[in-house]
């Protein structure tokens, strides 16, 4: 089976739907699968509910699915940079579930691992353990937090072999892993495309068991807060 | 004169013991970096995946990939490793980060914390805040003793939401150091020129001996 295509509206054909759930990897822009981001705003797919640590600014990654309504609800852990976010969240257009970082990444592992649920400490005493079953163990109390699995998941990797497995680069990982681990399919798009036997398979980051298809494309990796020293 | 900022995160430094695992938070926790004592080996985690975080880079040696989780541009150490946001939140919620430096809005006297929300203000999110104080060995805020409208931000009960509940060991403000003990607060160490009676003045908390 064929998982290499020719572009990001090829490898996405026949996945998408309208009310569908998707996982996207990708810390603020870092990592962001901003091609696959960009065929699903031409595709005009509606009512999406993305899993995605973040969304995007106004005008590139997830953002560009809110200028065009097509998101109906976020489970993220951190939103600030965005104003038309912030608009369609206030006005009641968006919905927003809350995850702490960590068990936003947790629910991805869990979903793509088949574990339905799992207890942490994380959010005790706060608004999100409201209405979440609370267990101790060992004198300690947890919360119930439940995995996540989506239609779909979408990816950034550096480089994948023409069999799926890929290869991170620096902290453009984050949680790519993880998301497209929780997809029923998932779709990675990469800076190249190698042929299999390119890569060592003891330095494999993410077996190609996970990734149904693939693109290579040009990717504008925008920084978000450019910071430097002086010499 | 109370500590300013960076007098803050030199104190703040003085947390570190060799060979610590740490996750610094944003803003004067940040600052923390640059007093890491000469000869000591401190690893800084940056929770969006990496341990080893290296200084800022120099123009022209900015790199996309490359980001602390502030999203500002990072460098690496020859010690730096990467790995994804599930790896980077097992090691934290493991137990296996020694300490994180935080910034607050409020703290109570039972080590409450609350650094994430302002009900009716633009909410961002909590990140990984609730993670770090629920899983990292010892959670130290940095943070001004009063807000803006100069009232007390060490509290008896904290008013916003919480981040975390009884997870703070100890509380480092522009007037001191204070631990959270059974029963309260205890003064650890006075600010430069700051009395003990303009402290407990500065203090909603219980304060204990």
């Amino acid at each position: 089976m064929k998982k290499v295509y020719a572009s990001a509206a090829a490898a996405l054909d026949g996945l998408l739907h309208d009310g569908m759930s998707i996982a996207a990897g990708g810390f603020g822009l870092c990592g962001i699968p901003e091609l696959l981001i960009a065929a699903i705003k031409e595709a005009g797919t509606k009512d999406i509910t993305i899993a995605s640590n973040n969304c995007g600014v106004d005008d590139f990654g997830l953002g560009v699915l809110l200028a065009t309504r097509q998101i109906k609800k976020m489970q993220s852990s951190y939103v600030g940079e965005n104003a038309e976010f912030m608009r369609q969240f206030l006005s009641g257009e968006l919905e927003l579930e809350f995850n702490p970082q960590g068990t936003l990444a947790e629910r991805m592992r869990a979903g793509g691992a088949g574990i339905p649920g799992f207890y942490t400490k994380t959010g005790v005493g706060t608004v999100i353990a409201e209405g979440k079953e609370h267990k101790d163990f060992g004198g300690e109390t947890y919360i119930l937090e439940t995995g996540i699995v989506t239609d779909l998941a979408i990816v950034k990797a550096w480089k994948a072999d023409t069999s799926g497995n890929l290869i991170f680069r620096k902290t453009a990982r984050n949680f790519n892993v993880p998301a497209a681990t929780c997809g029923r399919v998932c779709v990675a798009e990469v800076e190249e495309i190698v042929p299999i036997g390119s890569f060592d398979p003891d330095c494999i980051h993410l077996p190609g068991i996970y990734v149904h298809r693939i693109i290579q494309g040009q990717h504008e990796k925008r920084i978000e807060q450019r910071t430097v020293r002086s010499a | 004169m109370p500590w300013d900022r960076n007098q803050l995160a030199a104190r703040a430094a003085k947390e570190l013991q060799d060979g610590m695992y740490v996750n610094l938070g944003i803003g004067i926790p940040t600052l923390v970096a640059n007093y890491i004592p000469a000869g000591m080996t401190v690893t800084l985690q940056s929770e969006n995946g990496m341990l080893g975080i290296g200084p800022f880079p120099l123009a022209g040696e900015e790199d996309a990939d490359l980001i602390n989780a502030g999203k500002q541009t990072i460098s690496e150490l020859p010690h730096s490793a990467y790995f994804d946001s599930a790896q980077s939140f097992a090691m934290i919620r493991g137990g296996k980060i020694a300490m994180a430096i935080l910034g607050a809005m409020e703290v109570s006297e039972n080590g409450d914390l609350a650094n994430w929300m302002i009900p009716g203000k633009l909410v961002k999110g909590m990140g990984g805040a609730m993670d770090l104080v629920a899983g990292v060995k010892r959670v130290v805020v940095v943070m001004d003793h009063a807000n803006k409208h100069g009232e007390s931000k060490v509290l008896h009960e904290c008013t916003l939401p919480l981040t975390g509940k009884a997870c703070v060991h100890r509380i480092i403000t522009n007037l001191g150091v204070l631990d959270v003990v059974p029963g309260g607060l205890k003064i650890v160490e006075l600010a430069d020129g700051v009395t003990e009676a303009e402290l407990r003045a500065a203090t909603e908390a219980t304060l204990v001996n």
